[in-house]
């Protein structure tokens, strides 16, 4: 029996030792596994904590048996055994934690991607390799075997028959590169000032390569007859000089910009106005126009021809008595006259 | 609303001056009340001041019309009447066309005028002159332009076109809605 109490003894011992793994709470603890986080929202033991000899036990305990409960749902989940050692799979975190830094901003949209969003463009995927049929080999889309592929494909190029033929195509392909990186590199920078909304000097029309369209022509006559010391006011006028119009002219015309809207006129002073522009077009010389001339000529015409007519029947019975007496100076020729069978005429007698 | 630029008024008075003559004075200088044009999406609006005070009460964007569309500017910025301006100008307009009963619906779906729909032509109308066009009861149907002069209009054989077909009451249903 000795050997018994012994052993319970030394049980009873170990188990004073090490606490129970259940712990009794009132509220059940809020425990995000994902995180490691428990949450204890059972009121604090107030009096323990405000005695000085007290309250680091109690704070102790309380963190044990809340770490307790912690672990005993980490053991719920299954374990797997790895190099000895006993390794859990945590589920995703349920508490959201606040960020310790801003959110970036987004970057801003150069001028080209805006429009392309705008108009539901996407960027298609190209591939990095591609097949040449001249060369029989794949090339890539760009780098040093991208050069050394053009440069073997282009070992002679056709000089065009409309341009002069002692020109280096090679030295004009090359400056065509040359600018098109330069035109990029200054839309990149325009880019950026416009994020940043810096102001960028005006730089005049645009560079065109070959020749100039209409509407360039147009604005380019219009700046440079605008860009004198007194904003173009005392320039002549050609007759049928137009206004250039269109997105972006006005801004680059001098001194147009600083123009400010006109104010709305009253009413009385608006339809003066109108009445003075309408007196205006309506007391402009008036062309000799042809068709007109022509037509009322044709109806003058025509109304006097029908007149004529109307007058010609009852005037016909006394004009026929007027021809019988045709009296005149001029001798009767031969061949006009009436002829009369039944009158007798002396005359040569024939044989 | 805003209030027509000069060269716009200039290309809007022409416009009319084309149709009615010298009575586009009479639209300016009424006895009920002063009238006025305004401007807005490149259409042309007559508006009586009143009204047009009305108007401003209005946010921009969401006023579509006020008082009543003449016309439009077109992007090369010519004015183009609209058949709504048809209530204006059909009272002052001194040349006039009458077409057939037979000619009228050819007319109403946007054909020209030809020799054999014609009815009755005022006397001496020149050529290319903006003409209202009626039925023969009087009633006006729409405008056009005069392709022959009256005098011509004689000789021309019958399927020769006499009018040209600018805006015809049909558009009211036809282009209901681009004509606000």
């Amino acid at each position: 029996m000795d050997i018994v109490n012994e052993i319970l003894e030394r049980e009873q011992k170990k188990a004073e030792k090490y606490k129970p793994i259940t712990v009794e709470k009132h509220l059940e603890l809020d425990i995000d596994v994902g995180t490691l986080l428990a949450t204890d929202t059972n009121d604090l033991d107030i009096k323990s904590l405000s005695s000085d000899s007290e309250r680091d036990t109690y704070l102790q305990s309380l963190a044990r048996d809340n770490a307790q409960l912690l672990l005993n749902k980490i053991w719920e989940l299954p374990t797997e055994r790895i190099d000895e050692a006993i390794v859990v799979r945590l589920p995703a975190p349920k508490t959201v934690l606040p960020r310790s830094k801003p959110v970036p901003k987004p970057k801003p949209l150069s001028k080209w991607q805006e429009f392309a969003k705008a108009k539901g463009i996407t960027k298609r995927k190209k591939d990095k390799l591609q097949w040449d049929e001249q060369l029989q080999k794949w090339v890539p889309l760009y780098g040093f075997k991208r050069s050394a592929a053009e440069k073997q494909k282009d070992w002679l190029i056709e000089v065009p028959q409309h341009i002069d033929p002692l020109t280096d195509m090679y030295e004009k392909k090359s400056s065509e590169k040359s600018e098109k990186v330069a035109k990029n590199e200054l839309q990149r920078l325009k880019n950026i000032a416009r994020a940043k909304k810096v102001k960028i000097p005006r730089v005049g029309l645009p560079v065109t390569s070959d020749k100039a369209s209409a509407t360039q022509l147009s604005t380019a006559a219009v700046v440079a007859k605008a860009s004198t010391a007194s904003l173009g006011k005392f320039q002549d006028k050609l007759p049928k000089e137009k206004e250039a119009r269109g997105k972006g002219v006005h801004e680059l015309i001098p001194g147009k910009e600083r123009k400010r809207k006109a104010p709305i006129p009253t009413p009385q002073v608006e339809k003066e106005n109108n009445l003075n522009l309408i007196d205006r077009i309506l007391n402009k010389r008036p062309k000799i126009d042809m068709e007109k001339a022509v037509s009322k000529h044709i109806h003058e015409e025509q109304t006097q021809r029908s007149e004529e007519k109307k007058n010609m029947k009852p005037s016909k019975g006394p004009r026929k008595a007027k021809g019988k007496t045709n009296f005149s100076a001029k001798k009767p020729k031969a061949g006009k006259g009436q002829r009369n069978p039944g009158k007798k005429t002396p005359g040569r007698k024939r044989r | 609303m805003k209030v027509l630029s000069e060269d716009r008024t200039r290309k809007l008075f022409e416009k009319l001056t084309k149709y009615i003559g010298v009575n586009v004075k009479l639209l300016i200088d009424r006895p009920d009340g002063t009238y006025c044009f305004r401007e807005k999406k490149d259409r042309v609006y007559y508006i009586s001041e009143r009204l047009l005070q009305l108007a401003q009460t209005v946010k921009p964007d969401h006023l579509i019309s006020a008082g009543t569309c003449f016309g439009k500017f077109t992007k090369t910025n010519k004015f183009r009447l609209h058949i709504t301006a048809l209530t204006y100008i059909a009272p002052y307009a001194p040349y006039k066309i009458w077409v057939k009963p037979s000619a009228e619906q050819q007319f109403l779906y946007g054909h020209h005028v030809i020799k054999s729909g014609l009815g009755r032509i005022t006397e001496n109308v020149p050529k290319h002159q903006g003409v209202v066009i009626n039925t023969m009861s009087d009633i006006p149907i729409g405008f056009g332009v005069v392709a022959r002069s009256t005098t011509e209009c004689r000789h021309a054989d019958p399927l020769a076109t006499i009018a040209f077909h600018q805006a015809d009451i049909g558009e009211y249903i036809r282009s209901e809605d681009t004509l606000v």
